[in-house]
């Protein structure tokens, strides 16, 4: 490798949504040498997509006061049914408003209480009190005792996004955006930075740090149909996996939105039915309260989509060319509210489905959303297996969600995470020493280099690209979506094992020359089957249901068993990741019931029964 | 639907091959129900032509990536729909832009600059502490902030105006649209004064020669014409006030 293809650098971090991108300040504002890559200008990273917000307990809303960090709390583990690390819950309740508030400095224009007397669409009268106007407000969302969740209209991300990236501009943090890390520099012991793959020209780089921080994302496209941006390929998390010492955390736990929009799986927000919105049937009935008495649209994610497929099996939804759907109705929320704080809900209906909202009903579907798994961290955002590796935001299992994330926490665990990881990152680089021996690094861009020779060379055989990976999204949608079961599990791991082994055959179809885009592809695959083995094996593996994870024929919670999280390890030239369990940190609140769906469980009747 | 087979002319160029000189080249593909580009661009690469060169990110009108030319319009790919165009299809990389390659533009830079050049953070001396309630604000002013904030950096403003076609350093409707935004916000300390020595220059407010392409051609409809005019009122104020002092 030449000197100058190599970049030197206290703090590395891929990946510059919030989660990367606030690690950075953080890490920058201790003084430290930082550098972001990313696959795109950070502005346009998957965080912008969100709308809806993100939680913290500020109690500024009537339908908020009384809330405090306990509450957020017991809403947390209660979501996570059980999975989540109390420990961590614990720290991130308490920073969360901090995390708020440090962003309303930075520029983010957060809706504010309105005072007065209000109708909720339930009939319900509310009143928020003068004391509180001007106070960052907030809105329901689903498995939240309190209205907790801040937000601006409902371009929450968006806003959040641009902030944080002016903070990075203004502190001069070097960015190199169309730079894609392709492996991690390591020698099973120390990590030393990264290999990546310039997306301008196709050749390769090092990039050499004290620290490195993985901030890459989910995974949601190894799905190919999820609400996730197409750039959310899991290969932050591929590139920790292939080091052999690190883990992947709890990775058969998947979340499926209920609101995706039939046919491009676009997500409205969890806002809608926090504001009132309602989902209906083909006959135009309201079935939640049927399964859900108290929470009704409310339950938790898993819950909600859930009864949503069920409901739908049963022969209840709407037929359409793309397959069976539910609808959304918040017609009932008025003009006025819709064009305000539900806007970007409107422009998508009028750009991808060409209705409005305020008199029509909206088509949708559970979709994949969100990624409880990834690099597993201790409580500061270590990686295990590797010193000087760490993760945050979703491509880590902080583990934060357990086996279900609730709405607006993931917003603020990026940010949350971003400032608890950067100050531990910011701790280890002014110990730790930059040594590395210069034939490490050529070994591992050689390795790259090799890789990508192969392909050229186009000697390995016939696969085409994106055959196999439609496949392996076919795969995962069929066998490891909202219901599971031992033969579809089975079955899905054959397939995928089988995938894999070819995906290291594949014969370009272009000439591969300088950012082409298929030798992108072809490298990103093997990695991606990898991920959909650890979460196709993990579910086969966890003969319980927990939160997102379903099995239809153990279905229900095994305490006894299974409160312990999956470590998803991938030896070198393994066929299939070896998996070790360790316990969940139970401090606080002892497992119980959710108060949404457990019941059903916990009595033994499953649904259909 | 009608069962029509598209033609698109699209913009090929590789940086790795400097010897084959930038062309057009025609691809056919079936229309199908609810097509838009980002699917038509999807399907050429997967079944067509692994090589070509685009971009596209949230696929949903909110991250900015897809913007091109579209039958010579500037105009999000992921949100124009198939229906809408005729037969004949063009695709264009965005002028003023550097090239990547095929339709792939570099607007991440463009904006960064842009950015830095027009400091667009808050600029406050107050610290943050952790320990205090926020500041409050009326919402119709975070509301205000929000619509000037929308701005999803795509980049079709700037290759449909005249003046950032023929200068380089122009900073377009988006970036006198970010100063709006800024201007507005009462948490920035600086003064319209300050902000002018920014951009009261050609490069900024006075560049504009009101051809008011940006404002047809905004993707999100930002209201791009009100948000110039009340820059250059705020910037005219600050002129005349610098002048009397
Ligand atoms: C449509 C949608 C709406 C949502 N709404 C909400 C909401 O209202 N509230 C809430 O709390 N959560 C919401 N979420 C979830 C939340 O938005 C995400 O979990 C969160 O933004 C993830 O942030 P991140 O920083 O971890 O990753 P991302 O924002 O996905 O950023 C990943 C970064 O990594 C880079 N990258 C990836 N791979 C590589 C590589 N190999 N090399 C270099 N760079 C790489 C990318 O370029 C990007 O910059 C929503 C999610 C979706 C999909
Ligand atoms: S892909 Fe994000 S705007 Fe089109």
């Amino acid at each position: 490798m030449k000197w100058q293809e190599v970049h030197i650098t206290d703090v590395l971090v891929i990946g510059a949504g919030l989660a990367g991108e606030r690690v950075a300040i953080e890490a920058a504002m201790h003084g430290h040498e930082t550098t972001i890559l990313s696959l795109v200008p950070p502005r346009r990273s998957h965080s912008t997509a969100a709308q809806g917000g993100m939680q913290a307990s500020l109690a500024n809303v009537a339908m908020g006061y009384g809330d405090n960090a306990d509450i957020h709390f017991e809403d947390t583990v209660k979501g996570s049914d059980w999975g989540a690390e109390q420990d961590v819950v614990r720290r991130f309740v308490n920073l969360a408003p901090i995390a708020v508030r440090q962003l309303a400095h930075w520029g983010v224009p957060w809706t504010r209480v309105v005072p007065g007397k209000k109708t909720l669409p339930s009939g319900t009268e509310i009143e928020d009190l003068a004391e509180k106007e001007g106070l960052i407000a907030q809105r329901a969302f689903g498995g939240t005792a309190k209205w907790r969740t801040c937000y601006a209209a409902d371009g929450t991300g968006h806003v959040l996004q641009y902030a944080m990236d002016s903070v990075v501009v203004k502190l001069g943090v070097t960015v190199h955006d169309r730079m894609e890390a392709v492996s991690l520099i390591h020698d099973g012991e120390n990590c030393y930075g990264c290999i990546a793959r310039c997306l301008r020209s196709g050749r390769l780089r090092a990039y050499l740090a004290k620290a490195t921080v993985i901030a890459t994302g989910g995974y949601g496209r190894i799905y190919g149909t999820s609400t996730n941006a197409v750039i959310n390929e899991g290969t932050g998390m591929a590139i920790a996996l292939d080091t052999g010492v690190v883990p992947l955390g709890n990775m058969e736990a998947v979340q499926f939105h209920p609101t995706g929009i039939v046919p491009t799986n676009i997500l409205v927000t969890e806002g809608c039915r926090g504001d009132g919105g309602y989902l209906l049937d083909k006959n135009l009935h309201r079935f939640m309260p049927d399964y859900e008495p108290a929470k009704k649209e409310l339950a938790s994610r898993d819950v909600v989509s859930r009864r949503m497929t069920y409901h739908i099996r049963q022969g209840f939804g709407v037929e359409s060319p793309y397959g069976p759907h539910l609808w959304l109705d918040i017609r009932h929320l008025g003009p006025e509210h819709i064009h305000t704080n539900l806007r970007e809900v409107a422009s998508i209906c009028k750009n991808f489905l060409d209705i409005d909202p305020v008199d029509s009903l909206i088509p949708v579907v559970p979709t994949q959303h969100y990624s409880m798994g990834g690099v597993r961290t201790n409580k500061d955002g270590d990686a295990y297996g590797l010193k000087g590796l760490f993760a945050a935001g979703e491509s880590a299992c902080w583990d934060l969600h357990g086996f279900n994330r609730l709405g607006g926490n993931s917003l603020a665990e990026t940010v949350v995470m971003g400032m608890v990881v950067g100050m531990r990152v910011a701790e280890y680089v002014r110990e730790a020493p930059l040594n590395f021996t210069p034939r490490l690094v050529s070994d591992a861009a050689a390795k790259q280099e090799a890789r990508i020779e192969a392909l050229l060379s186009n000697k390995q055989g016939e696969e085409y690209v994106y055959e196999l990976r439609r496949r392996m999204e076919e795969t995962l949608l069929e066998n490891v979506g909202i219901f599971r079961d031992h033969a579809k599990l089975e079955h899905a791991v054959e397939v995928l094992k089988d995938l894999h082994a070819r995906s290291y055959r594949i014969r370009l179809r272009s000439n591969g020359l300088g950012p082409n885009p298929e030798v992108g592809a072809a490298l990103r695959l093997p990695g991606m089957l990898k991920l959909a083995l650890c979460i196709a094996y993990g579910a086969l593996k966890r003969t319980e249901s927990r939160g997102s994870h379903y099995r239809e024929d153990y279905p229900q919670r095994d305490d006894t068993n299974w409160l312990k999280r999956t470590l998803a390890y991938w030896p070198e030239g393994a066929e299939l990741p070896e998996l070790k369990y360790e316990p969940v940190t139970i401090i606080e609140l002892p497992p119980g019931e959710r108060g949404y769906g457990e019941t059903v469980r916990s009595t033994g009747v499953t649904m259909g029964e | 639907m009608s069962n029509r087979t598209l033609t698109f002319s699209i913009f090929r160029y590789n940086p790795a091959t400097p010897e084959i000189k930038p062309r057009m080249q025609d691809f056919q593909l079936d229309e199908t129900a609810d097509m838009s580009v980002f699917i038509a661009l999807n399907r050429l690469r997967e079944e067509q032509d692994p090589s070509l060169m685009f971009d596209f990110v949230c696929r949903a009108a909110v991250c900015g990536s897809c913007a091109m030319l579209i039958n010579g319009r500037p105009r999000l790919a992921c949100k124009t729909l198939i229906k809408d165009l005729p037969e004949h299809i063009t695709l264009m990389p965005l002028p003023v832009f550097k090239l990547i390659g095929d339709l792939s533009v570099d607007t991440g830079t463009w904006f960064h600059d842009l950015n830095i050049r027009t400091e667009t953070w808050i600029h406050t001396d107050k610290n943050f502490d952790p320990k205090a309630v926020e500041e409050r604000m009326d919402n119709p002013t975070a509301l205000e902030i929000y619509e000037a904030e929308r701005c999803i950096e795509c980049g079709c403003c700037i290759a449909a105006c005249a003046t950032a076609n023929i200068r380089a350093d122009f900073i377009g409707a988006a970036g006198l649209n970010r100063i709006a935004r800024f201007l507005i916000d009462p948490r920035d300390q600086r003064t319209p004064a300050q902000i002018f020595e920014v951009v009261g220059t050609d490069e900024g407010i006075f560049g504009c020669i009101g051809l008011m392409a940006c404002d047809d051609l905004c993707p999100l409809e930002l209201p791009l014409q009100s948000q110039l005019a009340f820059v250059r009122r705020k910037m005219g104020l600050a002129a005349l006030k610098s002048k009397r002092n």
